[in-house]
């Protein structure tokens, strides 16, 4: 187990002029729990796109488990093992909280349009496996996503069950690596501290390995087994959580230069 | 507050966790108490409609559609059935593609005319060729599905009003190229604008289902149609239950997402258009099968705008919303093509939008007798003045109505328009007044309205169904915007 599950060597992207992320390195180990922290605009969702094959990186290679993925369609990507959440939730909203979650699973199922429409038993089997899946997902919640709440529309949740929604249905590919954006924008501190708790809980009892973009301190302090810091598309610290914190470029980047500053 | 929780004997019950469960939420724990639900027997009963499958519905229906012919001896009223089963079908067909996979595909109805012109040319003795029917439509409906799948390959990439563009390019290029195929190098494939002729009527291992008996629509036809619904509606069920369709509604939801969760976007909407493709041909042969003939025009956008005008009243997305839809479009459309009928539905129409706006109310009262009072003195005025112009029939309701609205014997045709204009002016200005101003400012807009309809609509029946068609689109529209049957649908952030 000497490779690293994820690694990005040199990767670059410029939209236009503007370079979004220049010669950037980083590597995510089976069973780490891996911040990213850096001000708005840093490149940290950019970063995202980058890995889930959204977008091209323009020089570089990113590796899984071992082989490049880049080139690859977002759904090849997501079927070799990576999942996402976003930040600005998308969510199928008009569908049901569970049928949001079974969607999830077409990367690893495979009744197609003629078994589905012959109803034969095989896809019937699928179809049961599917949705216990489903419901072992959201069970994973407590009980924030269980009972009546799986027939509902996804749109009558509130914002932080669709944040768990979110999760549910990305941990529904089966993934290895959970990218997770921001999990806990949007919520208030009790429900902060909830999210920290379910984070590592992903990991020991989901066996997931987890690379999270987050801002909030607290959270990163809580889960991390590394933080990465990123601005203007570079890394700019990396390391344990109180290393990366003290780091004087980190804080230049948060709060701007204390010599020069605008006081 | 005491330990023990009331449940809801209704909701179901909760599943083993089998993961830690991270926080107990009193407030989801305890959301029986607090669902709101219609009480009394109304909620009873919308509980029970909720817990019927979705099956029982449709062998009801299909059980209630058979016993038409029984009821219904007419063979105008069957053939209506027959188109009606035919509309179901094309709207259940365009359902997957633009209420599941949400492409607005302006190209559909080509698909049935390449299902039509496919059976018309495999199936007739324009090149001598008899397929057998059990060969042909299965064969026909592949074949449309395939070439569903080749037009969608160029387009997989598009999606909104760049998709729909295109599709209804490829819709005016099949009718071009239909119009112009008596001459393809040469040879005369699909005889230009004078069709196909004599194609063969369905035949099932050499028994041959015959289109007419003494002249009057054979009811056997009506059954096929109505079978074929059946297994369509179930086949398009049954792959909406799966992954397939799940995948479908995800990518309607949010393309970028679903392809991020691991579904290739760009097939699965192939495979929409195509299951779409192959419905809609599949429909062509049977209605061709009855027909006996095909013409280029019969594929033409009224045609597309009508099916559209099913699913988008019906509900996009509910199947049973795009059946009804069918339903009602179709039998509407037949309705005033009848004169007598057409005038009651108008005035029923008008009855029920003013009761809908005010109500049992004083309002109300005030405005019926302003208006029966202004038409009938209006009458009497211009019957005393120029006899010629206030003519009075003497039978049925539209005799009656005569002797309220005005009805000149030789309209100059200016006036009809003018007053049009006129009408469509004023319902514009009315919807600027309030409360007793628009009490006051009805009563001549409604006789207005009643003159315009009996001697302008009434004698045009053709373009008249139309018109009336889209008002009710409107109107249900503003009522409610996701169709009769269709779900309540957010698109919110």
């Amino acid at each position: 187990m000497d490779l690293p599950l994820l690694e990005l060597k040199g990767v670059s992207l410029a939209f236009g002029g503007l370079q979004v992320v220049s010669g950037l390195d980083l590597h995510v180990d089976e069973g780490e729990i891996v911040s990213v922290i850096g001000p708005n605009g840093a490149g940290k969702t950019t970063l995202f796109n980058l890995i889930t094959g959204i977008y091209k990186p323009d020089e570089g290679d990113i590796t899984f488990d071992g082989s490049s993925i880049v080139g690859l369609q977002p759904h090849q990507i997501t079927q070799r093992g990576i999942a996402r959440t976003f930040q600005t939730l998308r969510l199928f909203l008009n569908m049901t909280v569970r049928d949001n979650v079974m969607a999830a699973a077409y990367g690893h199922t495979h009744a197609g349009l003629f078994r589905a429409m012959l109803r034969t038993p095989s896809m019937r089997r699928e179809e049961r496996e599917i949705r216990e899946l489903a419901e072992r997902r959201l069970a994973f919640f407590g009980d924030r996503l269980m009972g009546y709440r799986w027939d509902q529309p996804a749109y009558s949740l509130s914002y932080a069950n669709r944040r768990r929604l979110e999760i549910a249905r990305a941990t529904a590919t089966s993934p290895r690596i959970l990218l997770l954006d921001e999990p806990a924008a949007g919520m208030n501190p009790a429900e902060t501290h909830e999210i920290t708790e379910l984070i590592g809980k992903l990991r020991t009892d989901g066996g997931y390995t987890i690379l999270v973009i987050e801002h909030d301190m607290h959270v990163v302090e809580g889960i991390s087994d590394r933080v990465v810091a990123l601005d203007h598309g570079v890394k700019i610290a990396e390391g344990a959580f109180a290393e990366v914190a003290t780091d004087p470029l980190v804080v230049e980047a948060y709060l701007g230069l204390g010599t020069t500053g605008t006081k | 507050m005491s330990d023990t929780t009331p449940g809801d004997p209704n909701a179901p019950a909760l599943p083993e966790a089998e993961g830690p469960a991270v926080g107990r939420d009193e407030w989801v724990a305890r959301h029986g108490e607090r669902r709101l639900t219609r009480g009394g027997r109304l909620g009873e009963m919308e509980d029970r409609l909720r817990a019927v499958p979705w099956w029982a519905f449709l062998i009801l229906f299909l059980a209630v559609a058979s016993l038409m012919p029984a009821v219904e001896a007419s063979g105008y009223v069957r053939r209506v059935g027959f188109d009606t089963a035919i509309y179901m079908l094309l709207a259940l067909g365009l359902n997957v593609v633009v209420g599941w996979g949400g492409l607005l595909d302006l190209g559909y109805i080509a698909f049935f005319g390449i299902g039509a012109y496919a059976y018309a040319i495999f199936d007739s003795d324009k090149f001598g060729i008899h397929l057998p029917t059990i060969v042909a439509i299965p064969a026909i409906t592949i074949l449309g599905a395939v070439i569903g799948l080749l037009v969608g390959l160029p387009s997989r990439r598009l999606s909104g009003d760049y998709l729909a563009i295109v599709t209804l390019f490829f819709l005016e290029l099949f009718e071009t190229v239909m119009l112009n195929g008596n001459q393809i190098f040469g040879h005369n494939i699909t005889g230009g604008a004078n069709g196909i002729l004599n194609v063969d009527p369905l035949s099932f291992f050499g028994h041959t289902l015959v289109t007419q008996h003494q002249g009057i629509f054979a009811v056997s036809y009506y059954y096929v149609a109505l079978a074929v619904f059946a297994v369509v509606f179930v086949a398009l069920r049954f792959a909406n239950l799966s992954r397939i369709g799940r995948s479908w509604r995800s990518i309607r939801e949010d393309p970028l997402a679903a392809e991020v969760m691991g579904m290739p976007i760009n097939w699965l909407k192939l495979t929409a258009f195509a299951t779409g493709a192959g419905v809609a041909a599949l429909t062509g042969t049977i209605e061709t099968s009855l027909t006996g003939s095909v013409f280029p025009l019969n594929f033409s956008p009224t045609v597309l705008i009508t099916i559209y005008a099913m699913v988008i009243l019906g509900g996009s997305g509910s199947q049973a919303g795009v059946v009804l839809g069918a339903i009602l479009v179709n039998v509407l459309l037949q309705v005033l093509e009848n004169p007598d009928q057409a005038r009651v539905l108008f005035y029923l129409m008008i009855v029920v939008g003013v009761l809908a706006t005010f109500r049992f109310t004083r309002r109300l009262a005030v405005l019926a007798v302003e208006t029966i009072v202004l038409g009938f003195v209006i009458h009497a005025i211009v019957s005393a003045v120029h006899p010629s112009w206030a003519t009075e029939g003497h039978n049925g309701f539209s005799g009656l109505m005569s002797h309220w609205v005005l009805v000149p014997e030789n309209l100059t045709p200016w006036v009809g328009q003018v007053a049009y204009g006129v009408l469509i002016a004023s319902v514009l200005g009315i919807t600027l007044l309030r409360g007793w101003a628009r009490v006051i400012a009805l009563p001549p807009v409604l006789y207005l309205a009643a003159f315009v309809w009996e001697n302008l609509m009434i004698p045009n029946p053709g373009p008249t169904r139309y018109i009336v068609l889209g008002l009710l689109l409107i109107v249900l529209m503003i009522a409610r915007p996701n169709g009769l049957l269709g779900e309540r649908r957010v698109e919110i952030v």
